[in-house]
């Protein structure tokens, strides 16, 4: 079952960001950024975990689920250490995903010919 | 001269006013159908979703993991699996078609790093590849933060305590 609401919930997020495309004629950076922002504000409410748990990677796969790990990593820290958490704990969740990025797109630019 | 006013005559058809170019050009570009496109958005993204959701639960079942704990993994293996197409040229095609349905996901985020890497790579590793890695995916880490930094200050003064 969580299969299916991943599907749907994933696309329906997809949905928004091609909206965003077509309808509001903004660039792929804008609505990158915009959808970032929702999902920060989402989990701000504490209204992302909820999203999770019921769609699993439909809500952990879209780029939303960059914002809620930015927010909670910060919220976590700031319950545990007190008001540094707000800096110190922005990346703490993320760190997997922007290290991964980073380090899997290096090796690929020195063991890719670039083409044309 | 008969040749030349004929010549004259041709380029006075084509000659049109800016605005009326534009009515012109608007009338021969192809429909680009909302609907098509959020159908081809949802069927690629949910689909693209529906590969995270297999890998999170082979991580949950092989590795015992919480779903929490199996989210990290899993966002590195989606984020592997990106590069990987990225750098056969398969990401980019697929990108044509599905539009936001393969540049929301966290699989487009990497994309766009790793073609930004590779388009670069020219340039040197330094220059190139270092300074431009960022270029499309800086904009969704400076809002990210910033934004997480005000709903972090946001629950600090509302006493929150984070949750």
């Amino acid at each position: 079952m969580i299969f299916l609401w991943a599907f749907l919930v994933g696309g329906a997020i997809c949905v928004l960001g091609q909206l965003m495309f077509d309808v509001l004629k903004l660039t792929p950076a804008h609505t990158m950024a915009t959808l970032v922002v929702i999902g920060a504000i989402v989990d701000g409410l504490d209204l992302y975990e909820p999203l999770i748990k019921f769609a699993g990677a439909g809500a952990t796969v879209p780029i939303t689920s960059f914002g809620n790990a930015l927010v909670h990593g910060a919220l976590t820290e700031l319950h545990s250490q007190g008001w540094i958490g707000v800096i110190s704990g922005i990346f703490k969740v993320t760190s997997a995903g922007i290290s991964a990025a980073i380090i899997f797109s290096f090796l690929a630019a020195l063991v890719i010919r670039p083409k044309g | 001269m008969a040749t030349a006013k004929n010549g004259a005559g041709r380029f006075d058809k084509m000659a049109m006013s800016p605005k009326e170019y534009q009515v012109y050009a608007k009338e021969k570009e192809p429909p680009r159908s909302i609907l098509g496109n959020c159908l081809k958005a949802f069927l690629v993204g949910g689909s693209i979703c529906l590969v995270g959701q297999a890998v999170t639960e082979l991580f949950m079942h092989l590795m015992n993991m919480t779903p929490e704990q199996a989210s990290n993994p899993t966002v590195a293996v989606m984020i592997l699996l990106s590069v990987i197409l990225t750098s056969l040229g398969v990401y980019d095609k697929l990108a044509q078609f599905a539009g936001a349905g393969s540049a929301v996901p966290v699989t487009g985020f990497a994309n766009s790093m790793c073609s930004a890497a590779l388009e670069h790579r020219s340039e040197g590793l330094v220059l190139g590849v270092g300074g431009n890695m960022f270029k499309l995916a800086g904009a969704v880490i400076v809002y990210g933060t910033v934004a997480a930094f005000f709903v972090g200050i946001a629950h600090l003064i509302l006493g929150t305590g984070g949750q």
